[in-house]
């Protein structure tokens, strides 16, 4: 066994006895030669992998903001009287399980949760009892498991539609022979194409590293690990069109000289596994895939997957290379490109789902068809996901350029007052800024696109976001690790009506220092959204605050400081 | 190698190219400061104390290698302030008890606290209950100093190469754990090394931890025979108007109280300068005037700390904090990542001198409340000054106190600084 394959291995344990075992854990260990404290290291980092039995069927219910307000906490206690158990928690319940997860890809159906990987969205109580029910009689979760299917709510004209149009396998790669190496590069760069995960690093540039390099040998990664929360649009391509993102790939590996490549699927997403592995296989029988692939001698590509295991920070380029060797995820220092030294010190491209089917569908309609649509700097079109109070949540394919409002009308949105763009880690914007135009030159979206009316509480969103960033932080660096932490109990703090314009004040010190000092992109935009709601929604956030005390005093909450003593107090004198 | 030239904040520096920048500020005598960084190890990057600034962005100095015309900033006011914000966070986010620190005085996180001036943190400490882990065989881990710098996983490997220490969990429940079979095949000089590179008290070996005496080690730093002077006072400068001064000791052991008379003779020049009021030294109860200075022992836990404090920032212009309960919490503050109710029947039902069956908590209405946690005074009072130390030295109180009350200019010597 390789370390590379130890994801694998616990994955195969998990789904066989629900959990790791002991025995499992020494057995992995001696087989590779390292300390079991090292395999417990990686069990513990993922929170799919599970070191404690578990139920026969495991549920796991989002947790993200979206769900919160779409009744999370009701149907939290649904699942908790229905199953007889409490979520986060390892029971003596042969049957359930019960765990909180970070976004799972199914904003636009909240209250979502998967049962044993499989897609049970728009949860009411109702529907929960009818689950468990079905659970307890022995139904196959898959056979009640709901349609993911992200609603393909709106794309552009066809001449200005560059995804969600017809696909037929092969059509970017039956030309492929025509071109050399560098002509694609060409094509890719003239398109503009940018990293979609969010960095848009541009993509020719990135490949022409990896094309360079004197490495031995050379990797393509697609990332399918989209964990930012409020973001389903890769999902859309995977469950849509995967064979475009194949090409993607193919067309990296031809113009870098890769021969192997990855996709690192997140295991909320396990139920799309087949669907990949089938047109993987498609694409080996129609030589898309193997050897001296589209007739091009001494062309060969072959792609594995890998499957996550619950870990936002993950979709970090770095600490995905390191998920892929086996290890913990925590992102490698900034000190090479993975095209430098990545998966086994080896060049690697990782590129974003949306990328790689971008740059088939720039080879299969040629740079100009690109170029036409979009902005100055953005060309094309951009895949959003959105979700919250709309009432048309799902996948939008819009042209760059596009401002909020129209995006705003199109997916009807109700009252707005709070976007989220980019996710927790992206900025807020407020409703005087709804002529913002989504493209580099103003507004630049990595995916997802979160609306809230001005019923929601923004600090409960901040909340949320803060309670997210605390959890899935990797926990190397301080200030990612302690800072999160200190922001969410000054959040929290806030919420207790005991801040001052003082603590306004520290939120944005405080945020600085840990975007200025964080080891990778996780903690360097975590404090982003905090900040920017306290700037954007000032008059929210002034009616939050106490007057500065006279006298010196700082508020201070008694009645909850004694609170406990008091209770001890009554139930303990008899 | 041949030698490179490059920029820290504005200066031409030379050192071999490639070198790591840490060692090469020092061949030139510029001291970035670093917890993670250790020997020629592969950069961790992970304590970012030693954040830099290359070329504009903001970087670990640890991970750089130095090449030709590398611009960096090390001593910037952000920076400093930046690296000072981390060690903070550091201090909140474990319980660092230094005066009951068997490292205390060895301490690399300690000496930094010292060298960058920490008197107090600006963040709020979590109190996050922490483990002590001591069933291996030699090695104690205490969760509550650890900072989580893998230091240990890199340096400390077994013979046959296995690694003994690891992260445990993500997120904010990362920990480092240390595997007892590992541990086991360690050589005792193994272990040892383990706990002398850990840059806090978080690996300790049985029975080793103090072979050291406290007062004579590395951090010190107090030169033999060298006390730290009193500084007379200028009889003028009072302009014949004695300062008032009152003190209290909250949840406190008096010890600061006691460290304040050790200035000895030095309390009759005082008297002639200041007079005293609300104080236990006095014992006058009540404010009889307004006071110039107040001068706080202990922090806040329980209902009457919290009403004297007030009551102090009320009659007094400047309060100063003074040791480390004042500060923080300090050793009191040790209940609070245990639940408070564990803490009542330890001391008032299951104690050895209790009653048998005894279930009754004392409680009367003209008996304090006892808080949630201990509170340390600035999260219930604008505290004006700190003096950090357990207790601080008694030259040291008197020194800073005389030149806050005669606006006399002052400078905290490095051995002054103390927190045990």
């Amino acid at each position: 066994m390789n370390r590379t394959d130890l994801l694998n291995e616990l994955w195969e344990f998990q789904n066989k006895y629900g959990y790791i075992p002991n025995s499992a854990i020494n057995e992995i260990a001696q087989s590779l030669k390292i300390s079991t404290l090292e395999v417990k290291g990686v069990i513990s980092f993922y929170h799919f992998f599970h070191s404690k039995p578990t139920g026969k069927y495991i549920i796991y219910l989002n947790n993200s903001i979206i769900s919160e307000l779409k009744g999370f906490q009701q149907i939290k206690a649904a699942f908790e009287k229905e199953t007889g158990c409490t979520f986060n928690e390892y029971s003596q319940n042969s049957l359930f399980s019960l765990f909180e997860t970070s976004c799972i890809g199914l904003n636009d159906q909240e209250p979502a949760a998967l049962i044993n990987f499989q897609p049970f969205t728009n949860l009411t109580v109702k529907k929960v009892k009818k689950i468990i029910l079905d659970l307890k009689n022995g139904v196959n979760p898959k056979d009640i498991s709901s349609n993911v299917i992200s609603k393909i709510q709106y794309t552009p004209t066809i001449d200005k539609t560059v995804f969600f149009r017809d696909y037929k396998t092969g059509n970017a790669l039956v030309n492929l022979n025509k071109k050399n190496r560098n002509e694609i590069l060409e094509i890719i760069s003239k398109a503009k194409l940018a990293g979609r995960g969010g960095a848009f690093f541009p993509t020719a540039k990135k490949w022409q590293y990896c094309k360079e390099s004197t490495s031995e040998k050379k990797y393509i990664v697609c990332n399918a690990d989209e964990g930012e929360p409020g973001t389903f649009k890769d999902k859309s391509l995977l469950n849509n069109m995967p064979g475009l993102i194949i090409e993607g790939m193919v067309i990296a590996a031809y113009a870098t000289g890769a021969e192997n490549g990855f996709i690192y699927l997140r295991a909320e997403y396990k139920y799309l596994l087949e669907k990949l592995k089938s047109t993987i296989k498609e694409f080996h029988q129609n030589g898309y895939l193997g050897n001296n692939i589209c007739g091009i001698k001494n062309f060969s590509f072959n792609i594995e997957i890998q499957l996550g295991a619950g870990s936002y920070v993950c979709g970090e380029e770095k600490a995905l290379i390191e998920s892929l060797e086996g290890k913990r995820g925590e992102p490698r220092i900034q000190k090479h490109f993975p095209t430098e030294s990545g998966y086994l010190g080896y060049s690697t491209v990782v590129n974003n789902v949306e990328t790689f089917a971008k740059a088939a569908r720039i080879i299969e309609l040629g740079s100009n068809f690109i170029t036409a649509i979009g902005t100055k700097n953005s060309k094309g079109t951009k895949l959003v996901s959105i979700s919250g109070d709309v009432a048309k949540p799902g996948v939008y394919e819009i042209e760059w350029g596009t401002t909020v409002k129209q995006l705003l009308k199109l997916c009807e949105a109700l009252s707005p007052y709070y976007i989220q763009i980019s996710g927790p880690s992206g900025e807020c914007i407020n409703n005087t800024e709804f002529d913002r135009k989504i493209c580099e030159e103003d507004l630049i979206c990595g995916g997802s696109i979160m609306v809230f009316n001005r019923f929601r509480s923004v600090l409960q969103i901040q909340e949320n976001f803060m309670k997210f960033f605390k959890t899935e932080s990797c926990g190397v660096c301080t200030p990612c690790r302690a800072g999160n932490q200190i922001l969410y109990e000054k959040v929290k703090k806030f919420k207790r009506g005991l801040c001052t314009q003082k603590d306004l004040d520290e939120i944005q010190e405080w945020g600085k220092i840990i975007k200025l000092s964080s080891r990778c992109g996780l903690g360097k935009s975590s404090p982003n959204s905090l900040i920017m709601a306290i700037d954007k929604f000032n008059d929210y956030f002034s009616l939050k605050i106490s007057p500065a005390s006279e006298n010196n005093h700082i508020e201070f909450d008694m009645e909850n400081a004694i609170q406990e003593y008091d209770s001890i107090i009554n139930d303990t004198q008899f | 190698m041949k030698d490179i030239s490059f920029n820290i904040d504005g200066r031409t520096c030379t050192a071999e190219k490639g070198l790591n920048l840490i060692e090469a500020a020092k061949q030139n005598g510029i001291f970035i400061p670093t917890l993670c960084h250790f020997k020629q190890q592969n950069p961790l990057g992970s304590c970012r104390v030693c954040t830099v600034k290359l070329n504009g962005r903001a970087i670990a100095g640890c991970t750089i290698n130095i090449e030709e015309g590398m611009d960096i900033e090390v001593n910037t006011t952000e920076l400093l302030d930046t690296r000072k914000a981390i060690l903070e966070m550091m201090f909140v986010e474990g319980n660092h008890f230094c005066p009951s620190c068997e490292k205390s005085g060895d301490c690399q996180m300690q000496n930094l606290g010292y060298e960058t001036g920490i008197r107090f943190t600006r963040f709020p400490h979590l109190f996050v209950e922490r483990f002590i882990d001591a069933k291996s065989e030699r090695i104690i881990i205490n969760q509550n100093r650890c900072i989580k710098c893998k230091r240990c996983f890199e340096e400390v490997k077994t013979s046959d190469g296995y690694s003994v220490f690891n992260f445990i969990n993500k997120g904010n429940k990362t920990i480092v754990s240390v595997d007892y079979e590992q541990e086991a095949k360690l050589s005792e000089s193994q272990a040892e090394y383990a706990m002398n590179i850990c840059p806090t008290g978080a690996i300790l070996v049985k029975g080793k931890s103090l072979s050291k005496p406290f007062g004579s080690r590395t951090f010190d730093q107090g030169i033999k025979g060298k006390t730290i002077p009193f500084n007379k006072i200028n009889k003028n400068s009072s302009n014949g108007q004695k300062k008032r001064v009152a003190t209290t000791s909250l949840a406190g052991c008096f010890g600061c109280h006691m460290s304040m008379l050790d200035i000895d003779l030095g309390l009759l020049d005082l008297i002639e300068v200041v007079q005293f009021d609300k104080s236990p030294i006095t014992d006058i109860k009540k404010f009889s005037k307004r006071c110039d200075i107040g001068i706080i022992e202990g922090g806040c836990s329980n209902t009457h700390n919290f009403e004297v404090l007030r009551a102090f920032r009320e009659n007094c212009d400047i309060l100063v904090s003074v040791g480390e309960c004042a500060i923080w919490g300090g050793l009191p503050a040790l209940r609070n990542t245990i639940p408070l109710e564990d803490c009542l029947k330890e001391a008032y039902l299951d104690s050895l001198t209790s009653e048998e069956n005894e279930t009754i908590i004392p409680n009367h209405e003209d008996i304090p409340k006892i808080l949630n946690k201990v509170y340390s005074n600035h999260e219930i009072v604008k505290i004006d000054y700190h003096i950090p130390g357990c207790p601080p030295n008694s030259n040291h109180i008197w020194n800073v106190i005389k030149n806050i009350l005669f606006e006399e200019e002052y400078a905290i010597a490095y051995p002054e600084f103390k927190y045990d």
